[in-house]
């Protein structure tokens, strides 16, 4: 017998107790849970996000389409980057003031090749205002997650309202399973250290999220 | 209203006076209170210490002593949370073992009708202000049964502030368990004494003269810990508190 | 002697003391004491302010435990919808009995790979089966990449949390492993470097660094598996976690078959309900879910090891299996006062603290002094259970579980039904047990003992002989008094005669 079988088979040993018309997932399961905590206009859930991403030691900015190359370019230089990785499908205009060397999200590229990387500029797929949270789905626009991982600057663009939504249960809403999905909320910390929260480990230090209108 | 008074075993044993206090006050507020002498133990200990088996007859003999009262009132979280939350368990486990509904049926008319005591003056009598008397700085531990058992929340505070005299300081990690624990005590002497030392500890830093609680199991706990670290602190149980009056605090 | 795990090590193997025993030296340990003291009251009060935040909780909580129960309940059904997920989804999926399976099964696909090192995300279920040291006898070397496992693999030490493997160490003590220790496993600790808390994650950041960058194969657990999408999730802060899932050719992912979920939808509510209970933030910096393998994004090759090692024993007992709900997130740990004061050690388990004392005797039975103990390491307090996010009654565990080493009767074990005697070294403590029954079965009797108490109170010891000692070394005992309340009703019908 597979181990396969074997555990199967145990597992309906241990249930016998369960009889064959047991309540049924769609019923036993009771949404009643609120779908997102409290009421807010969009313009409110907008600055609540930006209120937790900062809570949790993200830097936020807020600009307009017509602003982002220009600030981009600034927190690029302010940190004085000389090169940064870009997704394949990021929008061209973002990065035209930038005055550094642009290295693509490639296939060959080794973990080494990344690491020599300063920055990292991409959009996201969604962004959670509750918990002030940003999701990267792998979208042509966010690129491989390895790119978001190893250079220790990540400047993150949000489109606001459109990408913005309350809660948890409205992100995974929008969300696809089937891509890889990483959800980042400020940047790397620890609490292994008597318990108590410090920021900064192997993730990147520095996360900047642009929330663009 | 006829009452019966479930003591428990260990007041009987040890802790007449918080019987005697429970029955003054009772007949003060203009309650009957009956004693059935046939009254013995929960079963709680037998229960909790893995001896589920041996708590049935406990159980059974307590449904029969107390099936026809109005109302069974008892000053003890611990043994209040035995009848009502683990009575109807015992009754599910010996149905799930084959053995029908017959414990479960005879057990459930004590159920809803058992209360502890400061539920009873709260809750069934709708009284906080008992017309006490007791001038002296108390904080107050509530026990975990009683807490997170039953529930009964700010009750026994209520009851407390509403006492002539009595000045309530706030126990510092008043909700943290005092050790005691049943065979904890035994079995785990070493945490068991720690936790006792530290709530303690956490009362003696408030002041207070009287630590006050509602069972009295968690007090010998506690009151043994506290001559023991020669604390000039006693523990009070809270039918006491709102049993005393003017008249004997003159004397 | 040769050695081989049939289940979950009880470690320092062979034996470990009963838990009483071995709690005894970490009461009287000042620095540990203290240690636990300002940990898990610091993470308390967050955790309270975290939770208090979602006006939902008590309706997410319950969410929580039925999503589990229900798949519980259907498990068989769910695994094999999950294994057919994963497979679509191009991931390999492996199935393991137990511990000595699922080392062999991940030893094999590490040689495949050529490799002789593997970096490790944080994970109970590999720490449970001892993968590490079963790597380790097939020449492999495993390097843990989380802080806290770090420091625990560093000091050669055991964890004593389940989130903070490390947290019987102070900010101090962790200094100096990193300045004794760094060297012998790679890059060495800075010069100068100091105990603040910032320069010691940036310390683990420059030693992890090059070990990320040059591996081939990472080794996980997961939070959750997604019956129907097959996707994994795997909850984390520091980032080691992404570097483990997504820079090396070949992820192995071992999870026990409990974390499944059915849909993509429940994880709304543990998402919500897991970080706020375990670190106690809205939300943990890094999540990160995958589902098979993606092209041209993280690794090439995924296997999952689907874990049984005695949960399937566990979902036998119609009380105990509510324990395999359990999420990891250490919420019971942290306020139980038990745990606080004998600390993760004495719990001799990966599993410490009161989800540990019902998760332990139902994985490795009761056999073991340490297994038949754990039931009873417990005040009954009701603190772990109130503080659950999915509601496991872990004082309802607990005295279940006493019954079965009291009592004995029909478990399984390893898949298989055996009738358990009744533990050894209760003999004098059911004999008082059956004596108290008589005597409160006989009201009579218990008079008689009463009286005798009261007349003879003049009598009594200060301290107990025998097991009387357990109370009295720490505690004075009670006055008996001069009569039992039940002779003074008698006496003056309730007081009605006005005597005293």
């Amino acid at each position: 017998m597979s181990s396969r079988e074997r555990i199967l088979g145990r597992v309906r040993r241990a249930l016998a107790d369960v009889p064959p018309d047991d309540t049924p997932y769609e019923q036993v399961v009771r949404r009643d849970y609120l779908r997102e905590h409290g009421e807010r206009t969009v313009e409110q859930t907008v600055e609540l996000l930006a209120e937790n991403l900062a809570d949790y030691r993200a830097v936020v900015h807020r600009c307009t389409e017509a602003e982002l190359p220009s600030l981009v370019a600034r927190l690029l230089a302010d940190r004085k980057a000389g090169s940064v990785l870009v997704p394949s499908g990021l929008e061209a205009g973002w990065l035209a003031q930038a005055d550094v060397s642009r290295v693509a999200d490639r296939t060959e590229s080794t973990p080494d090749d990344l690491d020599r990387v300063d920055s990292v500029v991409t959009a996201c797929a969604v962004a959670i205002a509750e918990t002030g949270t940003i999701v990267l789905d792998g979208g042509p626009d966010q690129g491989r997650r390895r790119i978001s991982l190893v250079p220790d600057h990540h400047i993150c663009v949000v489109r606001v309202p459109q990408q913005v939504v309350a809660s948890v249960p409205q992100a995974l809403e929008r969300l696809a399973p089937a891509r890889p999905l990483t959800w980042i909320s400020g940047p790397s910390a620890t609490s292994d250290i008597e318990l108590d929260r410090v920021e900064g480990v192997h993730g990147p230090r520095t996360l900047e999220v642009l929330l663009v209108n | 209203m006829r009452v019966a008074l479930f003591l428990t075993c260990v007041n009987d044993t040890l802790y007449p006076d918080t019987g005697r206090a429970v029955v003054k006050l009772l007949t003060r507020l203009g309650v009957e209170v009956d004693f059935p002498m046939a009254q013995t133990c929960c079963g709680q200990a037998h229960y909790n210490t893995g001896y589920r088996h041996e708590a049935e007859p406990l159980a059974r003999h307590f449904s029969d002593v107390f099936g026809e009262y109005e109302a069974i009132v008892t000053p003890s979280g611990s043994c209040g949370a035995m009848i009502r939350e683990l009575y109807p368990r015992m009754g599910e486990r010996a149905r799930a073992e084959g053995r029908g509904d017959t414990l479960a049926a005879v057990l459930a008319p004590v159920v809803p009708k058992t209360y502890e005591l400061t539920e009873f003056l709260v809750d069934v009598l709708g009284v906080t202000d008992v017309g006490a008397c007791y001038p002296h700085k108390v904080t107050y531990h509530p026990t975990c049964h009683g807490l997170r058992g039953l529930g009964l929340g700010d009750r026994p505070r209520r009851l407390l502030q509403a006492v002539e005299g009595l000045e309530l300081v706030e126990l510092p990690g008043a909700e943290e368990c005092c050790g005691f624990g049943g065979t904890f005590a035994l079995k785990n002497a070493d945490v068991s004494a720690a936790m006792g030392a530290d709530k303690v500890r956490n009362a003696e830093s408030t002041g207070a003269e009287v630590l006050c609680a509602a069972d009295n199991s968690c007090l010998m706990h506690i009151g043994g810990t506290m001559t023991r670290l020669a604390v000039g602190m006693r523990p009070v149980h809270i039918a006491e508190i709102l049993a005393s009056t003017e008249e004997e605090t003159a004397v | 002697m040769s050695r081989t795990f049939v289940g979950m090590p009880v470690f320092p193997p062979p034996t470990h003391p009963a838990f009483p025993e071995a709690a005894r030296d970490a009461v009287h340990n000042h620095t540990l004491r203290s240690n636990l003291r300002h940990a898990t009251h610091t993470i308390r009060a967050k955790r309270a302010r975290a939770v208090a935040e979602l006006s939902d909780w008590d309706r997410l909580r319950e969410a929580g435990r039925l999503i589990k129960d229900h798949t519980l309940r259907h498990l068989d059904r769910y695994l094999v919808q999950l294994e057919e997920s994963v497979t679509a989804a191009g991931g390999t999926v492996h199935w393991a009995v137990d511990a000595a399976e699922a080392n062999r099964i991940v030893a094999e696909l590490v040689k495949a790979t050529g490799e002789s090192e593997v970096v490790k995300v944080k994970s109970m279920a590999t720490q449970e089966i001892g993968l590490n040291e079963a790597l380790l006898e097939e020449g492999i070397r495993a390097y843990e990449t989380d802080l806290a496992e770090l420091i625990v693999q560093l000091g050669n030490d055991r964890p004593s949390h389940i989130l903070v493997p490390a947290i019987h160490r102070n900010r101090g003590e962790i200094r100096d492993i990193f300045r004794t220790e760094m060297g012998a496993w790679g890059r060495p600790a800075p010069d100068g470097l100091t105990d603040t808390p910032a320069e010691l994650a940036e310390a683990a950041r420059l030693h992890l660094r090059e070990k990320f960058l040059r591996a081939k194969v990472g080794i996980s657990g997961a939070n959750f598996m997604v019956a129907e999408t097959g996707t994994l999730v795997v909850v984390e802060s520091e980032g080691n976690g992404r570097m483990c899932l997504t820079l090396p050719e070949t992820l192995i992912s071992v999870v026990g078959i409990e974390k499944t979920v059915p849909t993509w939808q429940d994880l709304e509510v543990f998402l919500q309900t897991l970080p706020r209970s375990s670190t106690a933030e809205r939300m943990n910096p890094y999540t990160s879910m995958w589902t098979g393998t993606t092209d041209e994004d993280g690794p090439r090759a995924f296997h999952l090891v689907l874990l049984d090692n005695g949960r399937t024993d566990a979902l036998a007992d119609q009380v105990g299996r509510q324990a395999l709900r359990c999420i990891r997130c250490s919420a019971c740990l942290n306020v139980c006062p038990v745990y606080e004061r004998a600390g993760g050690h004495a719990y001799g388990s990966v599993y410490p603290g009161p989800i540990g004392a019902i998760l332990s005797p139902q994985l490795r039975g009761t056999a073991s002094e340490i297994d038949a103990s754990l039931p009873y390491a417990s005040s009954l307090c009701g603190a772990c259970y109130e503080v659950c996010p999915v509601a496991i009654d872990i004082p309802e565990v607990l005295v279940h579980l006493r019954e079965r080493v009291v009592e004995g009767g029909v478990a399984v074990r390893q898949g298989n039904k055996v009738v358990l005697k009744p533990a050894k070294g209760h003999a004098a403590e059911r004999a008082a047990m059956r004596a108290a029954r008589w005597a409160f079965s006989h009201p009579g009797a218990l008079r008689t003992g009463q009286r005798l108490a009261s007349r003879t109170r003049r009598l009594h010891p200060r301290t107990l002989p025998g097991p009387g000692r357990a109370w009295s070394a720490t505690r004075d005992l009670p006055a008996a008094p001069a009569e039992p309340f039940r002779d003074w009703w008698q006496r003056t019908r309730g007081g009605k005669d006005g005597a005293k």
